[in-house]
């Protein structure tokens, strides 16, 4: 079975991240950048179901800047066969992802796609099911389980109120949530390796995907402080502040 | 300009996150309809119509809604949707889960969590986990947008007297199907609906610990939440999260003991009211966002706490 795997180059997810002075958006020059935090999960799943013996060979794709590549290596040493990029500059919408990744998925026709469930820089949520939508997929959103069963997958999902457990059709796509699995750090001989494996680079226009949007991004500001208030001394100054200052219980 | 609100629910009641979303509506203007997609939600339908502020309850009462599978629900909401400048959902599990499909179906970018609306077509919304705000502005004829609930004071529950209507269409894609569910019980209020939420952090060293934090939550009426620290360390599960990756609370009231108050946290906690901080250590980030802080031992100040409430 062929499984695909959507990685994203985001800004690392231990930058504190700070808006430029013009409001046109938040500052990421000289900045480290890492695969999404969500997106390793969804490539360790991807290995897993190698090293089961259930995935015969995993497909990574990134949509993004050449320097992407990066992302598309790191995904090549934890264990992916080969690599595409889909290479653009341009900032673009989940809807334009999705429709970009639903022509590699016509291309490559995968019996399972994993993503992770968000970005940490533009937090939409939104990728995996538009992909689903596109393709005419069922999907597994915020995954904490994934069971392959012949032309079926079990999807264990984190709900609001606990879990729930659907069953879809292959093919399907699957969006991970953190507890899917704890990914591994990719050994040095495997990074060696890596940089000889297949990476093959693409661009919307050769995929005949128009990326054009229907959202317009007026300005970024950075968000309401929120100033520090006092320290009290005791639980008992405490609670009484709490009843006769913020009357609150 | 009419506005469809997909009504949040379990099959049993009408969820209060459909109040702050038809708020949302509301704030941008026009007609509201709320639609209640699942099986045998007649009695669920009645309650909505009593909602303020709506005009018209849709009814898709159908054994392919049940569970509000996406692959079924939102081809009725892409049907239904076309009428409409605006189609909203609450941000839940259940609302991230659809709407984006049915954003894609109508081919147009969907504008998730808004936290504000600015006009009928331009809204606020936080990225890189709140540390920025984004304003972002839609052409779409349809705008698909998810609600952030803390974002909205919630409309009245009663007072309304909408009509209701059934719709016929049935759509099942045949590829997806429910399989069981796992729901964590508990007698305390829901996280996101508490007047007052306890949270505990790495702090609390062990699962057991935290039953400090229920004994101060029942005194005082408060759901318990914990960091995402904590449940990384299995002392808690992951339903109780409160931060970016987890459950986005503002209460009255939050509690936050032995929680060092990293930013994904402190996104999804910061609106609250009034914030208090219990920490040993009084250089934790916590303080700096709390309105009270108490630098102390929590296993003496939680008991202690508890006895003075």
């Amino acid at each position: 079975m062929k499984v695909l795997v959507a990685v994203k180059r985001v800004v690392d997810y231990n930058v504190k991240v700070r808006v430029k002075a013009d409001n046109s958006g938040v500052d990421l020059a000289n900045v480290k950048m890492s695969m999404n935090p969500f997106c390793e999960i969804a490539v360790e799943e991807a290995v897993r179901l190698k090293e089961k013996g259930v995935a015969t060979e995993i497909v990574v794709v990134s949509v993004g800047p050449s320097t992407a590549q990066e992302q598309l290596r790191t995904a090549l040493a934890l264990g992916a066969d080969r690599a595409i990029l889909v290479e653009s500059a341009e900032d673009l919408t989940s809807l334009a992802v999705a429709k970009l990744l639903k022509a590699v998925v016509d291309k490559e026709q995968p019996q399972l796609v994993i993503l992770g469930k968000q970005a940490i820089d533009s937090d939409n949520n939104q990728t995996g099911q538009m992909l689903a939508a596109l393709s005419g997929y069922g999907q597994g959103t915020f995954a904490s389980k994934v069971e392959i069963s012949g032309d079926s997958v079990a999807v264990t999902r984190e709900v609001d109120g606990g879990a729930q457990t659907v069953s879809l059709k292959l093919p399907a796509i699957v969006t991970t949530d953190l507890r899917l699995n704890e990914p591994r750090y990719a050994s040095l001989p495997n990074i060696m390796k890596a940089k000889k494996k297949p990476l093959e680079v693409l661009t919307p226009d050769a995929l005949g995907v128009s990326t054009a949007s229907t959202n317009k991004t007026l300005k970024v500001e950075a968000p309401a402080a929120r100033s520090a208030g006092i320290k009290v001394k005791s639980v008992a100054e405490l609670v009484e502040k709490l009843k006769n200052e913020a009357k609150v219980i | 300009m009419t506005i469809l609100v997909i009504a949040e629910h379990d099959g049993k009641a009408v969820a209060p996150a459909t109040l702050n979303t038809v708020a949302a509506a509301a704030k941008i203007g026009g007609d509201v309809h709320v639609l209640v997609a699942g099986q045998g939600v007649g009695a669920l339908a009645e309650a909505a119509a009593k909602i303020a502020g709506v005009a018209k309850v849709l009814v898709a009462d159908n054994a392919a809604y049940a569970h509000q599978l996406p692959e079924n629900v939102a081809p009725l909401v892409a049907e239904l949707g076309k009428g409409y400048s605006h189609i909203l959902a609450a941000a839940t599990s259940n609302g991230k889960n659809i709407l984006p499909r049915v954003a894609a179906q109508l081919d147009v970018d969907q504008i998730s969590e808004i936290i504000s609306v600015e006009s009928a077509d331009t809204f606020k919304r936080p990225i890189y986990a709140g540390n920025a705000i984004a304003t972002v502005q839609s052409n779409a004829a349809v705008k698909v947008i998810t609600v952030r609930a803390t974002g909205f004071d919630p409309v009245a529950a009663e007072g309304g007297s909408a009509s209701v209507e059934a719709v016929g269409a049935a759509h099942d894609a045949g590829i997806s199907s429910f399989v069981g569910e796992e729901l964590a019980k508990s007698d305390r209020p829901e996280l996101t609906a508490a007047k007052i939420v306890v949270s505990g952090g790495r702090g609390m060293q062990n699962g057991d610990n935290f039953k400090h934090l229920y004994a101060l939550a029942d005194k005082l009426g408060a759901a318990v939440g914990a960091s995402r620290a904590a449940v990384d360390a299995g002392f808690v599960p992951n339903d109780m999260q409160v931060g970016q990756t987890g459950k986005i609370v503002a209460p009255q009231l939050y509690i936050a003991v032995g929680i060092s108050g990293a930013i994904q946290h402190l996104a999804g906690m910061k609106d609250s009211k009034v914030i208090v901080a219990i920490n040993k250590d009084e250089e934790a980030p916590i303080f700096q966002v709390a309105d009270y802080g108490l630098v102390a031992d929590l296993f003496e100040a939680i008991p202690e706490f508890e006895k003075l409430v």
